[in-house]
């Protein structure tokens, strides 16, 4: 009775994701090793660390389709900061950065535009999509500017040890990915916030009657979802040893995806961390699968949207009954 | 007349029962209905009257026995199919489409086209209109559902669910949410109804209802049908002994009250409607409570008692001006969280709009508004989350599974006291209740007159709005009326009479 009770609707995609595993372990003889899964870990970690974040933007009812463009500009700026130092032009000023000092700023960079959502969204009552949409464009545009169009690249062993190194035999990425999802599970279960965030989502009236501040809640949300994006940036750069100025792109939709898969309502108030990483994890099995059973990418993007598709219509048939 | 057994049902129910995950909510249950009559069906909170409701109205099509129209067999793939034969349903639930406008929800799905195969918006128009007049509602049919206080949006749905063609009218609980005079507009009409050879079921917690208004009457507990006849042939106190399944001894009486200092003192409250027409809501009204006393709220529909509530929270701060004091500090309210901390609590009118997070457990909206009770360390504790639901779960007998029950799966009663447990755990030092009892059966009503004199007494100010007046009557000390927006009355306790306070209501 103590125990917290596991809610039943994240039992769905976890049986589908063993299912899925299961299935590409007789299909592939590649799939079930030690590598490979290290692999399709590390592919998913920078999914999952979006995902996490547009988890609890979703729970408040809201989107967030920026968090692809925060990824990019986020990973720039960390990347040129480390390689180049901090230069105001005119200034004649020169700071050089730490791998440390360039991870932060890169990650205050994150909340603030993740901040600039949440102030559209409740100071001046755009809707989430539109105001993110906005974002998404915005934050490409910067990244542009600041990395006028080329890759940074070459950014050395250091950075290079966040995307591709090991530690007490797991990949970086994995164990980062590991941190994200015991902080925000344990943020979503056993704080106010956490559940105020549910509360807004369900019923957004009766939480302001409720005393709860929502606006601040929903500020509070958006910001975490940058940062969270911040983090993907610094995977995705650390991987490549380069950041891209068009990394990123349509990682909102994988994010989504992984957070639907796993069972979370768009509408808003209904849903769990643990739902979408297993979500997450659907989609890079699938991923990893299809390429090792050599299927065509296009093939693979089709696939993709049909078994997003199936997901909703499952969950949605469950819960009629 | 009776109904012999020659006199053939509309519509019957054999034998039916319905499981949902973990409760048998109808066991065998039995109803029939019949032409020009009037079927009430009465029970406790969660005793499945709802439920039966939804599977004679096509809501339901899952469950065991047979529905029989005019003698034959019939079963419902949907709503539209029961519409079709003639049935209608007023859901206790209000269905409507907040966004849309009164006509625009009448008729939903169905609207008039002209030749053009255009929407016929003023045969719609019209014809809303039309409706609503022999309801005696005053409002534009053009105007928002969610312009419309409850009770009003209760008329419109009880205008689309006339707008058919109907031989049988469900109405679940239609007046829970209504005002006297629209009850005896409602009540007219199902008379006239009545005489047109319509039959109807008829649900209601208000029992002296069942004396005016029904000729059959069919009792429910916990899932069974435990009587059925015609009103005339049982008094209605054996009616509430069988929905409770045992005597009733303890009603409601009032304890004295010992007056404290002045809790709350409100000055020149008035405001504004929203948009430009400069129109008041409520004008400078005044009054004060004290601490161990009941202030009640009396108006009629529109006078401003939930308005008057929603100002003193601070939902409209740029629309309402006027002073708060709370023990001799003046405070300045403009948002609900400031009023809470400032130890007010609300129970709001409309449970599924501003009371609950439908989808969240019970323990959890229990706790929703005073989470710092339920800290430990900072962080929430499950064990004092549950142990807090658990205790208002048996103190107010919330019909449920357990305290991890999502509150929608709760029949309406059951979410209303989760809505008052709510407030409840608060603490609080005043007590707001917007029409408290609504939907709640005749015995846990006493249960809550109880708790709110309880709390009197332990030094709480409390300010109750209600429309039964001889509710407000029974737990008040005092009373105020509001006329129009205006304050416009007050009596002490000595000298309550309905037609007093009545009189004080009514527009002059
Ligand atoms: N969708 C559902 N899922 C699970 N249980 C349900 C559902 N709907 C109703 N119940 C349960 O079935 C029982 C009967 O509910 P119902 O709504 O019919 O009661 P009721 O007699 O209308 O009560 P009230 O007077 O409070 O409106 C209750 O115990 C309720 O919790
Ligand atoms: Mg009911």
């Amino acid at each position: 009775m103590k125990k917290q009770k596991i809610d039943i609707s994240n039992l769905q995609p976890l049986i589908a994701l063993i299912l899925m595993a299961v299935a590409m372990t007789m299909m592939s003889d590649h799939f079930a090793t030690k590598d490979n899964l290290f692999n399709v870990a590390r592919q998913i970690s920078v999914n999952i660390c979006i995902s996490v974040g547009m988890t609890m933007v979703i729970l408040t009812g809201g989107i967030d389709l920026s968090v692809g463009s925060i990824l990019a500009f986020t990973g720039a700026v960390a990347a040129g900061l480390f390689k180049n130092g901090l230069e105001i032009e005119g200034m004649n000023l020169f700071v050089g950065t730490t791998l440390f000092g360039a991870i932060c700023i890169a990650l205050v960079v994150g909340v603030f535009l993740g901040w600039f959502n949440g102030l559209m969204i409740t100071k001046f009552k755009v809707p989430p999509f539109v105001a993110t949409l906005a974002m998404l464009t915005i934050a490409r545009g910067l990244t542009m500017l600041y990395t006028k169009g080329f890759p940074i690249t070459q950014l050395g062993g250091q950075f290079n040890y966040i995307g591709t190194g090991w530690f007490l035999g797991m990949p970086m990425p994995v164990w980062i990915s590991i941190v994200v999802i015991s902080v925000s599970v344990f943020f979503m279960n056993k704080t106010r916030t956490g559940r105020y965030i549910y509360a807004i989502g369900g019923n957004e009236r009766a939480a302001i009657l409720s005393g709860i501040k929502v606006n601040k809640v929903k500020l509070f949300v958006y910001m975490i979802a940058g940062a969270l994006a911040g983090i993907g940036g610094l995977l995705v750069t650390a991987r490549l040893d380069s950041a891209q100025p068009n990394a990123g792109m349509g990682y909102e939709l994988d994010s989504i995806a992984a957070v639907v898969i796993g069972g979370t309502s768009l509408s808003g108030g209904k849903g769990s961390i643990i739902g979408t990483v297993i979500g997450a994890g659907i989609i890079g099995v699938l991923n990893n699968g299809l390429v090792l059973l050599n299927v065509s990418p296009f093939w693979q993007q089709v696939i993709k949207g049909l078994v997003i598709l199936l997901a909703v219509i499952i969950d949605k048939i469950q819960k009629e009954k | 007349m009776k109904a012999s057994a020659t006199d053939k049902a509309i519509i019957e129910a054999r034998k039916i029962t319905k499981q949902f995950p973990g409760v048998l909510a109808l066991n065998n249950v039995d109803l029939r209905v019949y032409a020009g009559k009037v079927n009430a069906v009465v029970g406790e909170n969660g005793a499945g009257k709802s439920t039966l409701m939804n599977i004679l109205s096509g809501v339901y099509t899952e469950y065991d026995g047979e529905l029989l129209l005019d003698g034959q067999k019939i079963k419902f793939k949907d709503t539209t199919d029961a519409r079709n034969v003639g049935i209608s349903i007023i859901h206790q639930e209000l269905q409507l489409v907040p966004q849309l406008s009164i006509a625009e929800n009448i008729f939903l799905g169905r609207e008039p086209l002209t030749k053009m195969r255009t929407i016929d918006r003023q045969k719609m128009e019209e014809e809303s209109r039309v409706l609503l007049s022999k309801l005696e509602l005053d409002a534009d049919v053009n105007g928002k559902i969610s312009s419309l206080r409850i009770g009003q949006q209760q008329i419109v749905e009880i205008a689309k669910a006339l707008s058919f063609d109907v031989r049988v009218l469900i109405m679940d609980e239609p007046t829970s949410a209504l005002s006297e005079s629209e009850t005896t507009t409602l009540f007219k009409l199902i008379e006239s109804l009545k005489r047109d050879g319509v039959a109807i079921v008829y649900i209601t917690h208000k029992m002296n209802e069942l004396t005016q208004l029904a000729d059959f009457v069919t009792v429910l507990r916990d899932g069974c049908s435990v009587h059925e006849s015609a009103v005339k042939n049982i008094p209605v106190d054996d009616v509430v002994k069988l929905m409770v399944g045992r005597d009733i001894q303890d009603f409601f009486v009032k304890q004295p009250h010992v007056k404290g200092d002045v809790r709350l003192k409100i000055e020149n409250m008035s405001m504004k409607k929203s948009g430009k027409s400069g129109k008041y809501l409520l004008k400078n009204i005044s009054f004060d409570v004290h601490a161990s006393e009941v202030l009640g709220i009396y108006g009629l529909m529109g006078a401003g008692r939930t308005e008057l509530f929603e100002a003193i929270l601070g939902l409209h701060p740029t629309r309402t001006s006027g002073t708060v004091c709370i023990d001799q500090k003046s405070i300045k309210i403009s948002s609900p969280d400031v009023a809470i901390k400032a130890g007010i609590a609300f129970i709001p009118e409309d449970r599924k709009h501003d009371g609950l997070v439908l989808n969240m457990a019970i323990a959890h909206n229990i706790s929703l508004a005073s989470m710092d009770k339920i800290l430990k360390n900072g962080l929430l504790s499950a064990n004092l989350e549950q142990k807090q639901a658990e205790m208002y779960r048996e103190k107010l007998k919330i019909k449920s599974t357990s305290s991890s029950q999502s509150v929608a799966k709760l029949s309406g009663g059951n979410q209303q006291k989760v809505v008052v447990s709510k407030w409840l755990a608060t603490d609080p030092k005043i007590l707001f209740l917007d029409e408290p009892t609504r939907g709640i059966d005749v015995n846990a009503k006493n249960e809550i007159y109880k708790i709110i004199d309880d709390l009197a007494v332990e030094g709480i100010a409390i300010v109750i709005v209600s429309s039964e007046l001889p509710e407000i009557m029974a737990i008040s000390d005092r009373i105020i009326t509001l006329c129009e927006g205006r304050y416009s009355g007050e009596f002490a306790r000595a000298e309550f009479t309905e037609e007093k306070i009545l009189h004080a209501a009514l527009p002059q």
